[in-house]
């Protein structure tokens, strides 16, 4: 007997500015993020920093996702397949806080971002469903 | 016979970790956030359990590159801190109690969880932080834990009902295992939070209090709370919750709460951390 949904799948893609991380976008993400963890290592670390480009060349990523990497353009690597859970470990081997790597998607400047944070974070006031705009 | 005695659920971000590492307790950023830790640090001193069956998230640390699986036991005897980007944190190896997570394994897939038993991984933030909340900078850790990884990185994610589900399951595991153990379960992760996107930075006090609320008194009305609802309510990192509801229903029908602690922000997270005694 086929089971139902509690809710079309759809609706993981009517969130505001949010790209849920599927297995799909996984598949799309997999050699971003295979680099991704190979910053888990200090040797490689060290290897990035003295030649991003070469270094990220030996991995089979899309040159939009080495572009991303390079301008640390995390939008954009979500938007190709990354997790920010990946990603966060490419601002940690360049000394950013999780803080400042997540505000960086938000267009607002570091300390804009971290005052909000302070003074209760972002409101999910109209920030729930696209369709309902609520 | 081992019998669930207490459960502990906590946020674990890892800048907690890094200002525990870092010796930032006191700064004025964080003090606030460890004030709402000093009852558990005194509390656990008395109630120290022989074992924790600790339900947390690997943060693509170990997990979520090659191998995805939904449930999973950590099976080694012993599990380092993992290097995410800055190095490992120093922190004692944790032990497992390896026939306890072996009876547990056994008794789930009788249940019906198909889980997935893991011989070797490091463990990254989701585990250690919570260990240091609790014990602080130990030279050894004083308990066994038992690593329970879910997966709520990936869509499809288990339902807070399957992990309503697996909690009971647990609490099943742990009643006929033979041997004389004291055990607590910790859920953790959470509370609301977003990390990426124009969204990222979000945060629902409202949300957060009423799911603290009925966890407490109500827990099985948050079995029937949506995936969906969680992404939209209190973010995509915010579904972690769904883990606490493994702590809570292996603790059974009542519980006494013996803490609640909520503060905005650790930070791109709201904190959140209970401990409750289970009644029976
Ligand atoms: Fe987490």
């Amino acid at each position: 007997m086929p089971r139902q949904r509690l809710y079309p799948l759809e609706d993981l893609e009517d969130i505001p500015g949010t790209k849920v991380f599927t297995a799909r976008r996984s598949r799309q993400g997999y050699y971003l993020h295979k680099f991704c963890m190979s910053l888990m290592q200090a040797e490689n670390r060290e290897q990035f920093k003295k030649d991003e480009r070469a270094y990220l060349d030996k991995f089979a990523m899309t040159d939009d996702q080495k572009q991303g990497v390079l301008e640390r353009d995390f939008n954009k690597l979500i938007e190709l397949g990354g997790n920010m859970y990946f990603l966060v470990k490419i601002a940690s081997t360049d000394g950013w806080s999780a803080q400042k790597a997540v505000g960086s998607m938000t267009g607002m400047s570091p300390e804009e971002y971290a005052a909000m944070m302070l003074e209760g974070g972002r409101s999910p006031e109209g920030l729930r469903s696209i369709r309902e705009g609520n | 016979m081992a019998r669930i005695s207490a459960g502990i659920a906590t946020s674990h971000v890892p800048a907690i970790g890094a200002a525990i590492d870092l010796g930032k307790t006191q700064d004025d950023y964080w003090a606030p956030v460890f004030q709402g830790y000093e009852f558990v640090r005194k509390w656990i001193k008395g109630n120290t359990p022989d074992v924790v069956i600790l339900a947390y998230n690997d943060h693509a640390s170990a997990l979520m590159l090659d191998i995805v699986p939904t449930f999973a036991i950590g099976f080694a005897d012993t599990f380092q801190s993992a290097d995410e980007g800055w190095g490992r944190r120093p922190v004692p190896l944790v032990h497992n109690h390896i026939d306890l997570a072996a009876h547990v394994a056994e008794q789930l897939v009788i249940d019906e969880f198909d889980i997935t038993i893991i011989n070797e991984m490091d463990v990254d933030h989701g585990l250690t932080v919570p260990l240091s909340l609790m014990f602080g900078q130990a030279e050894e850790w004083p308990c066994k834990v038992i690593p329970l990884a879910v997966n709520v990185t990936q869509f499809p994610t288990p339902s807070g009902e399957r992990c309503w589900k697996l909690g009971e399951a647990i609490r099943n595991a742990v009643k006929t295992f033979p041997e004389d153990l004291d055990v607590q379960v910790w859920g953790t992760g959470g509370m609301s939070h977003q990390l990426q996107g124009t969204r990222a930075g979000l945060i629902n006090k409202e949300f957060d209090n009423k799911f603290l609320d009925l966890l407490a008194h109500e827990p099985e009305e948050l079995a029937t709370w949506t995936r969906l609802k969680y992404l939209r309510e209190a973010g995509t990192e915010g579904i972690e919750l769904i883990m606490w509801l493994i702590m809570r229903a292996s603790l059974g029908y009542g519980v006494e709460e013996l803490h609640r602690f909520y503060r905005v922000p650790a930070s791109n997270t709201a904190v959140g951390h209970v401990v409750y005694r289970a009644k029976s």
